[in-house]
């Protein structure tokens, strides 16, 4: 069935999934926007203890999702891959590096012989949660803004800046959007931390979390007013019939236009995000992260769909027009691609045992009595 | 083609070395631990006692800590393929990438949401549901460990694909082909058994320390059942499934069995050396002898690797020079050919891209011909087919020669706990005390056999390794490698003082 349709429909598929995933990661990136409010919003151990502990029993779907998203896009479009990571080197490195030591630090933490101390482990926590989504941001940011390769016939990659990916960083529409995420995360990790603690005989505690997430929402929208208004005006990569790409003037703008969906999915997202600090940040609501996730992964969804769709070159190439990736010329065979798009059929299977056991494991809200157990972090 | 770094090269095999090293000191013990522990708490479960769910709780403790630190040396291999063999992505990304995918997809979720539950679910879902999850964690560590060996296996055993020369790639033909090649059976067979008996020997050795220092007697003593019964038959199921990876090493990599057999000039009738010391100097063609010292058991060879003690195995020499008799050519008339493939893939390009589709044509039916020996183009010199026969001889002995000591561990200590004195045999205790390194030693010489023993191949016959690097500065592979060495290391010393605690604390409410 799957495999009498057109190799397009397949790429664009595939694109529609990485989408998902990504857009998924950017939802769960509450975690690390816990990770860095930790020193903001809890005083004493005991509420450090209740913001680690809950973040700490979903730290791994966080990382797992990280994970996927580098073996779809290995499997599915492994021009990407290649060039990516084997060109962009060193700023993948270094958000890798800060998930290495996230890895360890929940289980880590709080054990007798730690090796480290409490304090190098909660370093750790922020380290990943500010630089680690910070440059995350900058890499997805040049999916706009262009990288500094050139392919050769056999496609090969030479990079042509000396800083290896990390001049991504330099540009202030990448740096934007990083910070963007930053903050966004930080709306989020309080969203669920929220949602998740029990704030009882707390008050205070409740209070700061509150407000942190009214406040970094405040400082988050001038990035993102920012990085909303380039893409409206900036120059695009498109790609015309032949497969030639060009630097076409308001492409993204076009691109809006052009996907209604698109530009739907912006603006709900963006309304739900507000609408979910509204309910956390001014009201006392717990349910702000289901509209704040949803919210992110809309947006998540837009910005992945502006960059791949719409013959767009989804990893464009400043110094080399003709070089740029576009979902068609940097994806897998037909073979390929039909394949995983079987296996990728257990996809809502596994959403769904995985929100099963959220729902099973935090319809009672995480109290002191959790982090006095053995098995707490 | 860009020049080709070979100091880059170099740094990024040890690179990879290092850090697949580093994941599989934790890796085993995730495969083995997480049964050990679903069958402590089936126990506890079916009996209602108490001591048992504290012993599950126990070992589920030291499980989460080497857990974490294998999550965090994993993600650095799933990207490396990107980072450090951006070529080889490129050109295989159809066939390797598949794998890594649905692995994700259908393994680490299970363990990572399981996994939650499993360690935090004590008092918040029913008993039943939390026995579940045990199970679905050691299930889903051990399906990562099916989805990365067949990545392995494809690289070992190339099968299901095409060449394909208007991409300069290699495209999946046959996914099933892929998942189900004899090399995919062996090594995950072999891989995860071998695992079991990594982890039962980890609780073997906590056990006799507790025993010998005469402190949670009784836990230990319950442990070291599970731990025995559980390692003995994964010591028959690795015999077995040892034996059947050197078949299809017979099969599939005829020099890697030559080299880790220490074997020159193949022969019917071959034996095997139980033990040996090999002659240094030796290089191939000199007629000296490969060794100074040996024990050999004749037949032994033909017969577990062909079941017929007449059949002939190729040595390393008739490998590299060919032997007419038995029908094998030479790796320098191979190199003629992939040399020849290289060409006339050249001059089809060339062709496509004036258009002049006739002479594409030409060299594309030229091209068919020798493409099978596409990777043997790529050496500079027939020597370079020969891996470091010292290195996988050495291991595959000690791997071989391990096993063998680890039986006699188990049968020690199930007998002795039949005979409930076990606290009394100081001997066995003090075996069972060293158990846990070797088993690790063992572990790790088994993959620098299966990695050492196909060099020069980053997929056999198709690629030498320096094909598939990217394209960066040998500067910035030393600097990442000393990077994770340094990390890791510091890491593992962490888990290493906090797994040394919690042993010390021993298991609560006793
Ligand atoms: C999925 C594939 C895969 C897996 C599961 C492993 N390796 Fe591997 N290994 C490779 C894929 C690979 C590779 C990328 O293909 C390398 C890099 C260069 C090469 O020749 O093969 C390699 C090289 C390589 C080398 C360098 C050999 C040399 O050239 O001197 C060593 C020592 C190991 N590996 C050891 C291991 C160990 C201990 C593993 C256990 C976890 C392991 N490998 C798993
Ligand atoms: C190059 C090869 C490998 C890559 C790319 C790789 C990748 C990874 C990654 C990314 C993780 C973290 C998963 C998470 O997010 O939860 C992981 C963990 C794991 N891997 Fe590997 N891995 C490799 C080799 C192996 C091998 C050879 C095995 C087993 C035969 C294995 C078994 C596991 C298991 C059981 C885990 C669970 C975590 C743990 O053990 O602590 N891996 N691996
Ligand atoms: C009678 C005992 C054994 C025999 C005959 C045997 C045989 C083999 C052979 C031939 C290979 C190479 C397979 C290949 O390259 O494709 C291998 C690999 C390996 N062995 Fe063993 N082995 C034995 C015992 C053990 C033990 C006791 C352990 C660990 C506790 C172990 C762990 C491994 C591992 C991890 C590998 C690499 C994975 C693989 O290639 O399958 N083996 N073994």
């Amino acid at each position: 069935m799957i495999g009498s349709l057109d190799l397009t429909v397949l790429q664009q598929i595939w694109w529609l999934l990485v989408s998902v995933v990504g857009a998924l990661f950017l939802f769960l990136t509450f975690v690390q926007g816990g990770q860095s409010l930790l020193w903001q919003v809890a005083k004493n151990d005991t509420e450090k203890a209740l913001v680690i502990n809950s973040l700490g029993r979903k730290w791994e779907l966080t990382f797992t999702t990280l994970v996927l998203f580098g073996g779809a896009l290995f499997a599915a479009f492994p021009k990407f891959y290649a060039t990516s990571f084997g060109g962009a080197y060193w700023v993948w490195i270094l958000i890798l590096f800060t998930f290495i030591v996230q890895a360890v630090s929940y289980e880590y933490r709080k054990k007798p012989g730690n090796f480290f101390g409490a304090k190098t482990y909660e370093v750790f926590l922020l380290i990943n949660g500010s630089v680690g989504i910070l440059l995350i941001g900058a890499a997805v940011g040049t999916f706009f803004t262009g990288s500094n390769f050139i392919l050769n016939d056999y496609n090969q990659v030479t990079w042509t800046s000396p800083l290896r990916g990390l001049e991504a960083a330099f540009s202030v529409f990448n740096l934007s959007l990083g910070l963007f995420l930053v903050f966004n995360a930080r709306v989020l990790g309080a969203m669920y931390l929220i949602n998740n603690i029990d704030f009882i005989g707390m008050p205070e505690f409740e209070r700061r979390m509150r407000r942190a997430c009214f406040i970094n929402l405040l400082c988050a929208l001038p990035f993102l007013l920012y990085v909303l208004v380039s893409l409206l005006i900036m120059k695009g990569y498109g790609v015309d019939e032949n497969g030639v790409i060009s630097l076409v003037a308001y492409k993204y703008l076009q691109n809006l236009l052009a996907m209604p969906y698109t530009l739907g999915l912006l603006l709900a997202g963006l309304v739900l995000v507000v609408w979910g600090v509204v309910l956390t940040g001014l009201k006392t609501g717990t349910r702000g992260i289901w509209f704040g996730g949803l919210g992110t992964v809309f947006v998540g969804l837009a910005v992945f769909f502006l960059a791949g769709y719409g013959n767009t070159a989804f990893y464009p190439s400043k110094v080399d027009l003709q070089s740029s990736l576009t979902i068609y010329n940097a994806s897998s065979t037909h073979y390929t691609l039909t394949a995983m798009t079987y296996v990728a059929m257990v996809i809502p299977f596994v959403l769904a045992y995985i929100a099963y056991v959220w729902k099973l494991m935090d319809s009672k809200k995480l109290d002191i009595n959790d982090i006095s157990d053995e098995k707490a972090y | 083609m860009t020049a080709i770094d070979l100091t880059m090269v170099k740094w990024a095999q040890a690179q990879f070395a290092l850090t697949a090293m580093y994941h599989w000191l934790f890796v085993p013990l995730t495969l083995g631990l997480s049964f050990i522990v679903a069958f402590m708490e089936t126990i506890y479960v079916r009996t209602g006692d108490e001591r048992w769910r504290a012993i599950t709780k126990f070992w589920m403790t030291l499980f989460g800590i080497n857990f974490a630190i294998g999550i965090a040396t994993g993600i650095i291999l799933e990207f490396e393929f990107g980072t450090n063999w951006s070529k080889y992505s490129w050109m295989v990304g159809d066939i390797f990438g598949a794998p890594l995918a649905i692995e994700g997809i259908v393994a680490f979720f299970l363990e990572a949401t399981f996994f939650a539950v499993m360690f935090f679910g004590w008092d918040r879902v029913s008993k039943g549901f939390h026995l579940f999850s045990t199970w679905m964690v050691a299930v889903g560590s051990n399906l990562s460990a099916l989805w990365i060996l067949v990545a392995n296996s494809w690289m070992q055993y190339p099968v299901g694909m095409n060449f394909n020369p208007d991409s300069a790639r290699f495209e999946m033909q046959n996914f099933w082909e892929i998942l189900s090649s004899p090399v995919v059976i062996a090594k995950f067979t072999h891989t995860t058994v071998s695992s079991f008996i990594v982890a039962s020997l980890f609780v073997i050795t906590v056990a006799s320390w507790y025993l010998l220092k005469g402190r949670h007697v009784e836990m230990a003593k319950k442990s070291v059942i599970i731990a025995s019964v559980f390692g003995l038959l994964s010591t028959g199921m690795t015999a077995l499934t040892g034996d059947q990876s050197a078949v299809v090493n017979a099969e599939t990599q005829p020099m890697k069995l030559a080299s880790y057999e220490g074997l020159y000039k193949g022969t019917t009738n071959a034996g095997i050396v139980a033990i040996g010391l090999l002659n240094h100097d030796k290089e191939p063609g000199d007629n000296s002898d490969p060794f100074r010292f040996e024990i050999k058991i004749p037949g032994l060879l033909s017969l577990l690797a062909k079941h017929d003690t007449n059949a002939f195995i190729p040595g390393i020499e008739d490998l590299l020079w060919g032997n007419e008799e038995q029908n094998i050519m030479g790796v320098d008339a191979k190199m003629k050919r992939g040399q020849q493939a290289i060409t006339d893939l050249a001059g089809y390009k060339e062709a496509v891209k004036n258009g002049s589709s006739d002479e594409a044509e030409l060299y594309l039916t030229r091209f068919e011909v020798n493409q099978d020996y596409l990777g043997y183009g790529y050496l500079t010199k027939p020597e370079d087919v020969v891996p470091p026969v010292e290195t996988t001889f050495y291991s595959f002995h000690i791997m071989v020669i391990l096993a063998g000591f680890f039986l006699l561990v188990f049968l020690a200590f199930l007998y002795y706990s039949m005979k409930d004195n076990l606290e009394q045999k100081k001997l066995v205790l003090r075996a069972g005390l060293v158990s846990f390194f070797l088993a690790m030693i063992a572990s790790q010489a088994g993959w620098i056999v299966a990695e050492v023993g196909r060099q020069p191949w980053i997929i056999q016959d198709m690629m030498p390794i320096h094909v598939g690097a990217s394209n960066i500065s040998a500067g910035s592979v030393q600097t990442t490698f000393f990077m994770f060495a340094i990390t890791f290391t510091l890491l593992l010393l962490a888990e290493i003082t906090i797994m040394v605690k919690q042993i010390k604390k021993g298991p609560r409410g006793e």
